[in-house]
């Protein structure tokens, strides 16, 4: 096992139009959970079918560890990478039971008898389905599919498995459910594991290391805490979490994490010179005796809590939660406790 | 391990070749060897003499009054059998449908000989009722509206089927907003329905119209005894009275079946422009209209069609077999099984026609399906632009009429096989390569309907698992699009086994087909032996069509083309 490496990887489809990936480079550690994250359409699944060697890169290249996997002149065919991969239709074989779809890597490498069925055996143990070895596909639930899809990456002990959107088709509460098994199948398999996903929670709470696509390009890549922390530019800003951003006066100095003395500062100034985006996060949104004024927008009540949508004097608006009840049109108060410059 | 390959595609690379060559082969070789020599020919001048003989002309005229009657005819019986089943409340649709389908499917010697039994002087089952006509009247059928009357019958399901497609693709609210906007159901039917489903009547018209030029058993067997002769008909005659400008003859005479072919699949490819008729069919989900007080009395009427275009016919040819000998009357007295004692037990050239039509149409049958797995695998995972050339060529050999890829693959082959210079010409080669060329495309629609309908991730998992493209093929594709591909040779094997108008050119002694026989047997006025084969022939096509109907669940939309 080693390294996956992209170089500068772009892939431009024959039916023309812009690039559908632009000059990524990225390189995912060893044993490394890597989500890549970004709204759809915005390449983020190409990327992971030219590492899967479904598609060629147009430019750039692939490595793993030494060597190359793809080039825009050459490929390793996908059946000769040692990858595994669940797809968002699963991809389950409708002829084949259970024992059968996972023993199928094994049966193409010439494992047979007893050694395939006790590996069959582990790895639908590892995924809680020992006794659904000889049903079919067909039979199964949808978290039970995905789960066998996921004994079959992990039967053969690939070096890299690629997971394409692979709860998209889950309601919410087999999600969870299985988020738990995907990490316990990282933590026992070792393998490096890259997560397409566009739900933001979902790439915080399973990955190691978050990176993010818009439109074809990669906008920052780092881990989970990073990444909330100190995002890099609008997209990203906007993309993660539920921070609202806000177009104000620059502040003075270089300093990206703004307290309330300086937030107050640029939100009273009058001056005309540059601005800057500023994220606001609502839990930094503290309402007030006093601070600046607002204008409630709308009131929706979460059960925990109310998350109120707030307009500044100037139209720009910021969300914000609130134990107690306020009606719309209230003018309240609010101090922001903490800002991100982006 | 590490293998480079160039694409980064699935298949191997010999796949593209490999279909190139196919296509090559069936298509593009026989087609342009038949153009090369008609070119040839009318630039040297020898169609001069051809296209002056006013024969020919009465020949074209003939098929061309023949094929639009019949047209006209398949459009009534075909239209309304449409409309009525798909927009009406009828009982028992379903089973009125798959009797409508049978005409077509019974080869049109067969349907031939079932009508002159049923009608003339001879008939055995008019005797039987007392009502036939006196000897020496002539047969009513052995004439331009008898042609062109069968020509309806055999054809009307192309038209139904064209017609219901669009029917059944009609948007339900483009009606229901014609109700709310007060309509009733009748100007709904003459306002929206009717105008909407034109563009489907108009090419089940055009492929009728396409069927009828071509046909070959129904003016073999009708025209002839009274002189009439259809383009097809002419072929063979030239062909028969072999002489030195023959092979030339031929083609220019195919090329004008082609050029009118041509004509009729444009004048379809071009009213169904942008709409893939096939796809779409949302089956049942166009408006029913209550036909109140008056079901039965449309029940009556398709019933009644049924009986005479369907049941009178087979009830006449049953009667005809069971005659001890043409014109004898059949009564409990006369009745006899000795003419199929004669095909089953006796006779040779029966026997060796079975062996000869089930060996050709089995080996066609599952020869192409290992060639169509590849092609349809190909033509639907590649993203090559030659994609679509590719599938229209595909389609050409089985769009034209069989006489005019006949005499195609006579004049391919006719000279010895060049640098091996071995001659297939006369042998059961020839046809077995002209049954592969013929029902190509019978062979590759449904197994490209199933590749269609296969979620590429399945195939995708198995490369990823390290299977390569002969183990995926085997373990994966294989069975995924299996009953498609049992369908797809249950319809080659239908069609080829009932085959006339290839083998009717391409046999020669020895090598005589179920429809060359019959052909020949009715030609030499064995007349009730010809009409026990016939009966056989008709229990195995509707044995087989049950067997699809009843496999039609398991099968992609459009497999089975009878459903819709």
């Amino acid at each position: 096992m080693a390294k996956l490496i992209l170089n500068r990887l772009s892939k431009t489809f024959d039916t023309g139009g812009r690039a559908a990936v632009n000059d990524v480079s990225l390189t995912v550690r060893e044993g490394g959970f890597l989500a890549l994250l970004g709204p759809s359409g915005c390449g983020k699944t190409t990327v992971l079918r030219m590492i899967a060697g479904f598609e060629q890169p147009s430019d750039g290249s692939i490595l793993l560890g030494e060597r190359v996997l793809a080039d825009a002149g050459e490929m390793v065919a996908p059946e000769h990478r040692n990858m595994a991969m669940v797809f968002q239709s699963y991809a389950l074989w409708p002829h084949m039971s259970v024992a059968e779809n996972v023993g199928y890597p094994l049966k193409v490498r010439g494992i047979s008898g007893e050694k395939r069925g006790r590996k069959v055996r582990e790895a639908l143990a590892a995924v809680h389905l020992e006794t659904y070895a000889d049903r079919r596909p067909a039979d199964l639930s949808g978290g039970q599919r995905q789960r066998v899809a996921l004994a079959r990456c992990l039967v053969t002990e690939p070096d890299v498995v690629l997971l394409d959107e692979p709860l998209a088709n889950l309601d919410r509460h087999l999600r969870q459910e299985m988020e738990e098994t995907f990490r316990e199948f990282h933590a026992r398999s070792g393998a490096t594991m890259i997560y397409v996903t566009h739900d933001q929670s979902e790439a915080m709470a399973l990955a190691t290391d978050v990176a993010v696509m818009s439109e074809g390009r990669l906008l920052q890549v780092a881990t989970p805490e990073e990444i909330y922390a100190r995002p890099e530019g609008r997209l990203v800003g906007g993309l993660v979490g539920q921070g609202a951003i806000l177009l104000l006066p620059s502040p003075i100095g270089d300093k990206r994490l703004l307290d309330w003395p300086v937030v107050q500062g640029i939100l009273g100034s009058r001056e005309e010179g540059p601005r800057t985006d500023i994220l606001v996060r609502p839990q930094d949104v503290e309402i007030a005796a006093e601070g600046a004024a607002v204008t409630v927008l709308s009131v929706l009540f979460e059960g925990e809590r109310y998350a109120l949508r707030l307009a500044l004097p100037d139209g720009q608006t910021l969300r914000a939660f609130s134990r107690h009840p306020v009606k719309v049109g209230d003018r309240l108060a609010i101090v922001i406790r903490s800002a991100w410059r982006l | 391990m590490t293998r480079p390959q160039k694409q980064g595609n699935s298949q191997p690379r010999w796949l593209f070749p490999f279909v190139v060559t196919v296509i090559f082969c069936l298509s593009v070789l026989p087609l342009g060897r038949l153009a090369a020599t008609g070119i040839m020919s009318a630039v040297r001048g020898g169609a001069s003499e051809l296209l002056s003989d006013p024969g020919l002309w009465r020949s074209v005229y003939d098929t061309l009054s023949t094929s639009f009657f019949g047209m006209i005819a398949a459009v009534v019986l075909g239209g309304g059998f449409a409309l009525l089943l798909t927009l009406f409340d009828i009982r028992g649709k379903a089973f009125l449908g798959f009797l409508f389908m049978l005409p077509t499917m019974i080869p049109p010697q067969v349907t031939a000989l079932a009508w002159i039994g049923m009608t003339g002087p001879s008939s055995a089952l008019l005797k039987a009722l007392g009502l036939a006509p006196p000897l020496g009247s002539p047969q009513p059928l052995y004439s331009i509206g008898g042609i062109a009357l069968l020509y309806g019958v055999q054809n009307a399901a192309l038209v139904y089927l064209s017609l219901r497609a669009g029917l059944l693709a009609l948007p339900r609210d483009a009606v229901e907003a014609a109700r709310l906007s007060g309509a009733s159901s009748f100007q709904v039917l003459k306002d929206v329905i009717l105008p909407l489903s034109l563009p489907g009547l108009a090419a089940g018209a055009a492929i009728a119209f396409v069927s009828c030029v071509g046909n070959f058993g129904i003016p073999a067997i009708l025209g002839i005894p009274a002189g009439i002769y259809t383009l097809p008909t002419l072929i063979y005659s030239k062909f028969a009275a072999f002489g030195p400008r023959t092979f030339a003859d031929i083609s220019v005479l195919s090329g004008l079946i082609a050029i009118l072919s041509v004509i009729g699949l444009m004048v379809e490819a071009r009213v169904l422009r942008g709409r893939d008729y096939r796809v779409i069919g949302l089956s049942g989900q166009v408006a029913v209209f209550r036909l109140g007080a008056w079901p039965w009395l449309a029940e009556l009427l398709l019933w009644l069609t049924i009986f005479l275009i369907l049941a009178m016919p087979l009830i006449a040819l049953v009667a005809s077999s069971l005659a001890p000998a043409y014109g004898v009357p059949l009564s409990p007295a006369t009745v006899t099984i000795k003419a199929y004692e004669e095909i089953l037990l006796r006779q040779a050239a029966t026997r060796i026609a079975f062996t000869n039509s089930l060996s050709l149409s089995l080996a066609t049958a599952f020869g192409l399906l290992v060639v169509t797995v590849l092609t349809g695998y190909f033509l639907v995972r590649s993203k090559s632009r030659f994609v679509g050339v590719i599938s229209a060529l595909a389609e050409i050999p089985y769009a034209l009429p069989g006489i005019v890829l006949a005499v195609a693959f006579i004049l391919l082959f006719a000279a010895p096989i060049p640098v091996i210079g071995i001659s297939i010409y006369g042998t059961i080669w020839i046809i077995l390569i002209a049954y592969f060329s013929s029902f190509f495309a019978v062979s590759l629609k449904p197994v490209v309907s199933a590749f269609r309908q296969l979620d590429p991730s399945l195939e995708e998992a198995a490369r990823l698992s390290g299977a390569g493209f002969a183990r995926r093929l085997v373990d994966i594709l294989v069975p995924l699009v299996a009953p498609a591909a049992g369908a797809s040779v249950i319809l080659v094997f239908l069609i080829a086994c009932n085959e006339l108008t290839v083998s009717a050119l391409l046999w020669s002694a020895g090598t005589q087909t179920l429809g060359v026989l019959i052909y020949n047997l009715d030609d030499s006025g064995s007349f009730n032996i010809a009409a026990a084969l016939s009966v056989l022939v008709v229990i195995m096509v509707i044995a087989m069509m049950v067997v699809l109907e009843l496999m039609a669940k398991r099968l992609p939309k459009g497999v089975v083309p009878w459903r819709s």
